[in-house]
């Protein structure tokens, strides 16, 4: 039977189907789905991480253990997990053990684009990449049995355009596998100095066999056409090949690291002109190039966003229309036959702050008392676009409390009162522990507003340990984010409602000025998941003098007639906000709406 | 069915339906037997930004992107979102438009203008256009929030499927108490 899935979701069909027993994640676009898929199956034991590097952990140890495992992060997720990652490769795997990477081309939401074939390489690890759903879900079976054959974690990277993107998969039934022997065996699984160098040599040993099996393996395969030209592609790039430059010889690679010596030789010498067609960096063409071998890729292509195929008819396709114009017919045309040009100066709609977000009133406040705000990575980093543009850094998950605490080693104690560090609650308990203790351990006087909406909103309300569920939905204990920062060694501790705007202005400016390290955790649940009775504000027009002063919350139920505020009361949820905010008091809870 | 790809793209503002729309329409093309990709925004881009499902079906089908210029369908489920993407739209493509107004961000805090007289540029750029009220037509459905099925039923006059294929998708893809208001909704954009 044939359906039609995500990459995700055939992704995690396909390591159900190979008898796949344990899975772990911490959520990240465009990775999410994969764990949220394999909780249903109850074969599979899955959870939520704290964060991507226990995630690979408890793979690692569930493979050591005799259980085909897999660890699901989004490309990012894998600097956090980079240090088990390495030494992985050292050790190898007993049952087979699979890392999915999801990359994020073009940034849909993501802080970089970083391109993660480089970690197969610098791991010396194979590195697959399907190119639809259905090679996703073939070449997940296919990890675990390299991974097992060869002893070593298998990078399986998908992109966003394959992760989310439907094709059609044909749909197997699962294998079920027996456990395997669990072997004591220090010199493989302690990485001593003394143990780790003589696995260096089993990493060189393996590496040559895979760069063997490189040579045969159907994952590579030449789609013979007009060899006056010739391309080699991976991914989803493939697809755009085929799409811009039909009729063209390609060496399509699903193996993409390490890559078959005497294939790429045989390839471009049978043909009279070969391209490279990759997105983001050019992670193949240099390897290519380093064996002396002639290709044009990237200064034809570019190295920063996503790929299409327009791209690729309008760059490499040029050239092959020169050669012949059938093999690249969409070359030609420079416009396409569009209906319309670009508007030039259409309003942008960018992404927002829902109505009722818990976390916009902080901003508000942040901005107010002008402080200089050490960002985090969630929903809440919207706070940096208009109106609000209250934060001042996002690196990544959990720079906040380092970022702030370097502002004030940097510009003294007298600076750190105009400083704060917003986090999440999840990327608190990601990542965000570590920095406040390094607050606390040398010092510093930063304050920290913990933004606890209890879920992990941004990528889709996923639970964490801090939410009482696990991804299944059963009860788990709640880690208690006062506990934790009190056990960090925080004295000061305050606990403010997020839509009582004057306690959290109040909180702040107490602990901003307090000395030594403090922490505001602010609390309300995510808007989106609070159901119940629906309420709304609404503005009296008596009252209201235009002012805008609500306006400057951001609040897409919120607009201006030209003379007066207007709420949506389909929109509005009722946070009263704007009541709070304005100063004629024209603004009222409706009571409750339809 | 002709052995050539078409492109759909329906575009609109996250919270619209846009997504459950395309998941109807994949289903019935799958069930016609022709290959089909389909590409979504997922993540922070969805949180009330401007959103996007490209869907493309056809004997053979590579890429799950289509290029500017190439779409054969334009449904627009907010007339700005309609602009936004007319450049997809190919010279003899079809524009759906949702004659519905959402101001983005920018416009509610006044630093721009919702753009005056959209529907009459489109008008005088495109050589197919059909407008709808889908939002009235949804309520005379019975629940505004089917909208996004009004435009889809419209859509579905057009497309090369049968009646019957679209009623199995829908049955498929909505739950069982929200199916007659769905399928009213469906009725109503299929007559416009
Ligand atoms: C290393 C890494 N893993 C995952 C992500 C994706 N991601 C970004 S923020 C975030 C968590 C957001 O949750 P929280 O901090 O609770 O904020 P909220 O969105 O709920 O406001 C996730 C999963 C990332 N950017 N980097």
């Amino acid at each position: 039977m044939k359906e039609l899935l995500i990459g995700n979701h055939a992704l995690a069909r396909g390591a159900w189907e190979a008898g796949l027993r344990v899975a772990t994640a911490y959520p990240g676009t465009p990775s999410t789905e994969i764990i949220e898929a394999l909780a249903g199956y109850p074969e599979v034991y899955a959870e939520w991480a704290p964060n991507e590097k226990v995630a690979l952990e408890v793979a690692i140890g569930a493979a050591i253990g005799g259980a085909r495992s897999l660890a699901a992060m989004k490309h990012v997720g894998l600097n956090v997990a980079a240090d088990p990652f390495m030494t992985l490769a050292y050790t190898g795997v007993n049952a087979g053990l699979v890392l999915v990477s999801a990359d994020d081309p073009g940034l849909f939401s993501s802080q970089n684009e970083q391109d993660n074939r480089f970690y197969a390489r610098m791991a010396q690890i194979p590195c697959l990449e399907p190119a639809d759903s259905q090679e996703v879900k073939d070449m997940t079976a296919l990890a675990f049995k390299l991974s097992e054959e060869y002893d070593t974690p298998v990078l399986l990277r998908l992109t966003t355009r394959i992760a989310h993107a439907y094709s059609l998969v044909e749909l197997g039934e699962r294998r079920e596998l027996p456990l395997r022997d669990y072997v004591k065996d220090p010199s493989k699984y302690v990485m001593l100095p003394v143990y780790g160098k003589a696995r260096h040599y089993v990493v060189e040993e393996r590496r040559r066999r895979l760069e063997a099996f490189a040579e045969t393996t159907s994952l590579n395969r030449i789609e013979w056409a007009d060899r006056r030209v010739g391309v080699i592609t991976a991914g989803v790039a493939y697809q755009y090949v085929k799409e811009a430059l039909p009729g063209v010889s390609v060496l399509k690679l699903g193996l993409t690291y390490p890559l078959p010596d005497k294939l790429l030789k045989e390839f471009i010498a049978a043909v009279d002109i070969c391209y490279v067609v990759e997105e983001l960096e050019p992670f193949l063409e240099e390897q290519i190039r380093a064996r002396g071998l002639k290709v044009t890729g990237k200064e034809l292509l570019p190295r920063v966003d996503e790929l299409n195929p327009a791209i690729v008819a309008r760059t490499v396709g040029k050239q092959v229309a020169a050669v012949e114009p059938q093999l690249a017919p969409a070359a030609g045309d420079e416009k396409q036959d569009a209906a319309a040009t670009e508007a030039s100066e259409l309003p942008a709609r960018p992404p927002l702050m829902c109505p009722g977000c818990p976390h916009r009133g902080i901003f508000y406040t942040l901005k107010k008392l002008q402080l200089v705000v050490a960002g985090d990575i969630g929903c809440y980093t919207l706070g940096a676009t208009a109106p609000l543009k209250a934060m001042d850094t996002c690196i990544c998950m959990g720079a906040s409390l380092g970022v702030a605490m370097g502002l004030e080693k940097a510009r003294g104690a007298d600076f750190s009162r105009q400083v704060v560090a917003v986090i999440g609650d999840s990327t608190f308990l990601h990542s965000g522990m570590t920095g406040l203790l390094d607050m606390v351990y040398n010092g510093g006087n930063g304050t920290l507003i913990i933004l606890d909406n209890g879920t992990t909103a941004m990528t889709g309300h996923q639970q964490h340990p801090g939410t009482g569920f696990t991804v299944a939905m059963k009860p788990a204990p709640k880690a208690d984010l006062e506990q934790i920062v009190r056990a960090l060694g925080v004295e000061r501790v305050q606990l403010v409602d997020s839509y009582d705007l004057e306690a959290v202005e109040k909180a702040v400016k107490e602990e901003t000025t307090a000395a030594g390290p403090s922490v505001i955790i602010a609390r309300r649940p995510c808007a989106l998941l609070e159901k119940g009775v629906k309420t709304s504000c609404a503005v009296d027009e008596l009252s209201c003098l235009g002012c805008e002063e609500c306006l400057e919350l951001g609040c897409p139920a919120l607009s201006f007639n030209g003379e007066q505020a207007v709420i949506d009361p389909l929109q509005c949820n009722g946070c009263t906000l704007c009541a709070q905010v304005c100063p004629a008091q024209a603004i009222v809870k409706a009571g409750e709406a339809k | 069915m002709s052995n050539k790809v078409t492109n759909v793209l329906l575009v609109g503002v996250g919270g619209q339906g846009t997504i459950l729309a395309g998941r109807v329409l994949a289903r019935t093309a799958v069930a016609a037997g022709v290959e089909v990709k389909v590409s979504d925004i997922h993540g922070m881009a969805q949180r009330g930004g401007s959103v996007v499902t490209q869907l493309r079906f056809g004997p053979r089908v590579y890429a799950p992107v289509m290029t500017p210029g190439t779409a054969d369908y334009l449904v627009a489920f907010e007339k700005l979102e309609a602009r936004r993407w007319l450049p997809y739209l190919k010279a003899d493509g079809m524009l759906i438009v949702n004659d519905q107004e959402l101001p983005p961000l920018p416009v509610l805090t006044g630093a721009a203008a919702y753009p005056a007289n959209l529907l009459a540029e489109m008008e005088e750029l495109v050589k197919r256009m059909l407008v709808i009220d889908a939002v009235s037509l949804a309520r005379q459905a019975g629940n505004v929030k089917t909208a996004n099925i009004v435009l889809l039923g419209a859509l579905a006059k057009q497309l090369p499927f049968d009646r019957e294929s679209w009623e199995a998708a829908l049955a498929a893809s909505v739950p069982q108490r929200f199916l007659e208001v769905n399928q009213k909704a469906f009725q109503l954009g299929w007559e416009q």
